[in-house]
């Protein structure tokens, strides 16, 4: 039997191409020799010097990933914290902070973000990296809880009522019996909150200050000029993230194989 | 464990501080003009008599709707079909195929927008197809997550109970599958047109400064002119049209689902 024709994954080769194109683009033209976007003339490595030796983009890649460092920190200890406290609070409570945490996930994000530049400004607060790792610890926060919460709901509360009737101070029951039950929650959450402020553009870009840019609003504010420098760049987080990627993919696999090696012996 | 409640407290006062507060704000702006040396505000309907009197705003605001829309549309017949042929992938293909498209998603999108400038340069494309090509690009893969989420959480027995019934495969996917899918597509639909709709620097970096959207006009008014007041009212009116569009958006699913 002659095998059909698959245009099904056709298809999905083409849709992946789409969604490839640019990224493919942006590392062949990181290695042109010209400032041409157009046109290749030859192989060169000038632009990953010129990256290198820009202390603006320099600047604008270690403020990116401090930012996403700490506002992942805070708004994960936080937002455990938070949601572990809902989780024994009064439904009212419970459908109040809910309902106020989806406004900044349901808003646009230019509208919570003029919400904090104008915030600010109420309060006089001089824009800068403080105002720009509140406005992120902010946002990042609700998709902790969010990815916590269902989590808690699956607890069983005799555990905890348990520990502290054997003893435990209410901290080391949470400490020792809750966190434990959670974990998986609270590092999911950290994951979409180090996703969501690595690659926030738009609250970023309203509520920092002179001289403090992440790599988006650095890009946005060098768009106007032909930089190929900006392709090194990228073709760097390109790599960053595939590495990330295949490490994640990786390390489960290992440990799987380890597990049942160990099951074998 | 009562006394776990407490913990919640804190965030409370913080979440009032930098949620609630910030919104209040953006209205009181909305509804105030800036005043004199004697009163600091007034408080006005002028901003939206400005806004709606004036016909270039009317239609920025409907282009931004427009595009809005058609990039939703043209997200639903582009994703569709691939959601589906995902879905009907082998298990591990299925896994491989979602981590190809969720990936380059980790990539900044304003680095893979300024990757679109490039390769738009030497095209002869006008601005609003530029646009329409980076909105489509940066917004599909939302769609065809949520549907695909939909379509393999689907129980696969009910095609073949509508086929034991008598459905051909085309009677069975308009009857079972589509109906079971408009969840997810519900879904996508709003992570689509709620960022389409309110997108500034997609235009911006693709259609040079000549296609106006809502976001643009925004930024202008906030960034560029400094009249807050009006850049508040503006927000306002889109974020009214967006939730109008949420609210007839879930009113479909639940309809749906009543039945």
């Amino acid at each position: 039997m002659k095998k059909k024709f698959d245009y099904k994954k056709l298809y999905l080769a083409l849709i992946l191409f789409f969604f490839y194109a640019p990224i493919i683009y942006v590392i062949v033209f990181s290695f042109n020799d010209s400032r041409s976007l157009t046109n290749l003339t030859g192989f060169s490595i000038r632009w990953y010097e010129k990256m290198f030796r820009s202390r603006s983009m320099m600047e604008s890649v270690y403020y990116s990933v401090l930012i996403a460092v700490i506002a992942t920190a805070v708004s994960t200890v936080v937002g455990t914290i938070a949601s572990i406290g809902l989780s024994k609070s009064r439904r009212v409570v419970r459908e109040v902070v809910t309902q106020v945490n989806n406004l900044p996930m349901l808003n646009p994000d230019i509208v919570t973000a003029i919400g904090l530049m104008l915030f600010f400004s109420t309060l006089s607060i001089p824009t800068g990296f403080g105002t720009l790792l509140l406005a992120h610890i902010m946002f990042c926060i609700p998709y902790v809880m969010l990815s916590v919460t269902p989590k808690l709901r699956q607890l069983d509360d005799n555990l905890a009522e348990a520990a502290l009737d054997l003893g435990c101070t209410p901290f080391q029951a949470l400490w020792k019996v809750i966190i434990p039950q959670i974990k998986e929650g609270i590092i999911s959450g950290a994951l979409v909150a180090f996703t969501m402020s690595f690659d926030d553009f738009v609250i970023s870009y309203f509520t920092t200050g002179p001289g403090i840019n992440n790599i988006s609003t650095y890009v946005y504010s060098t768009s106007k000029r032909i930089n190929p420098s900006i392709n090194a760049l990228s073709t760097l987080i390109v790599i960053a993230i595939t590495l990330i990627l295949i490490v994640m993919n990786v390390i489960p696999m290992i440990k799987q194989r380890r597990k049942r090696n160990e099951e074998i012996m | 464990m009562k006394s776990f409640r407490r913990l919640v407290y804190p965030y409370m006062v913080w979440a009032a501080l930098l949620i609630v507060a910030p919104m209040l704000i953006i209205v009181l702006y909305a509804f105030t003009v800036g005043g004199n040396d004697v009163v600091p505000f007034r408080v006005s309907l002028e901003n939206f008599v400005r806004f709606f009197s004036d016909s270039i705003f009317i239609g920025v605001l409907w282009r931004s709707i427009k595009l809005a829309i058609v990039t939703t549309i043209v997200c639903i017949l582009i994703g569709y079909p691939a959601a589906y042929f995902i879905a009907k992938l082998e298990g591990n293909s299925q896994a491989v195929m979602v981590l190809l498209i969720t990936a380059p998603q980790l990539i900044n999108m304003l680095v893979r927008t300024y990757a679109w400038r490039g390769i738009l340069l030497n095209t002869s494309f006008p601005a609003e197809v530029k646009v329409y090509i980076g909105m489509i690009y940066n917004f599909l893969p939302f769609m065809i997550l949520q549907i695909y989420t939909s379509l393999a959480k689907m129980d696969k027995s009910l095609i073949t109970a509508a086929n034991d019934l008598g459905c051909d495969n085309r009677k069975a996917f308009m009857k079972v599958t589509l109906p079971l899918s408009v969840p997810g597509i519900i879904s996508g639909v709003t992570l689509v047109f709620l960022p389409a709709v309110s997108s500034f620097f997609i235009p911006k970096l693709l259609g040079g400064g000549s296609f106006l959207l809502v976001g643009n006009l925004i930024e202008n008014y906030f960034v560029t002119t400094g009249d807050w007041n009006f850049g508040a009212a503006v927000s306002l009116i889109m974020t009214v049209i967006i939730l109008i569009s949420m609210y007839f958006t879930r009113k479909l699913d639940y309809d749906k689902e009543a039945r």
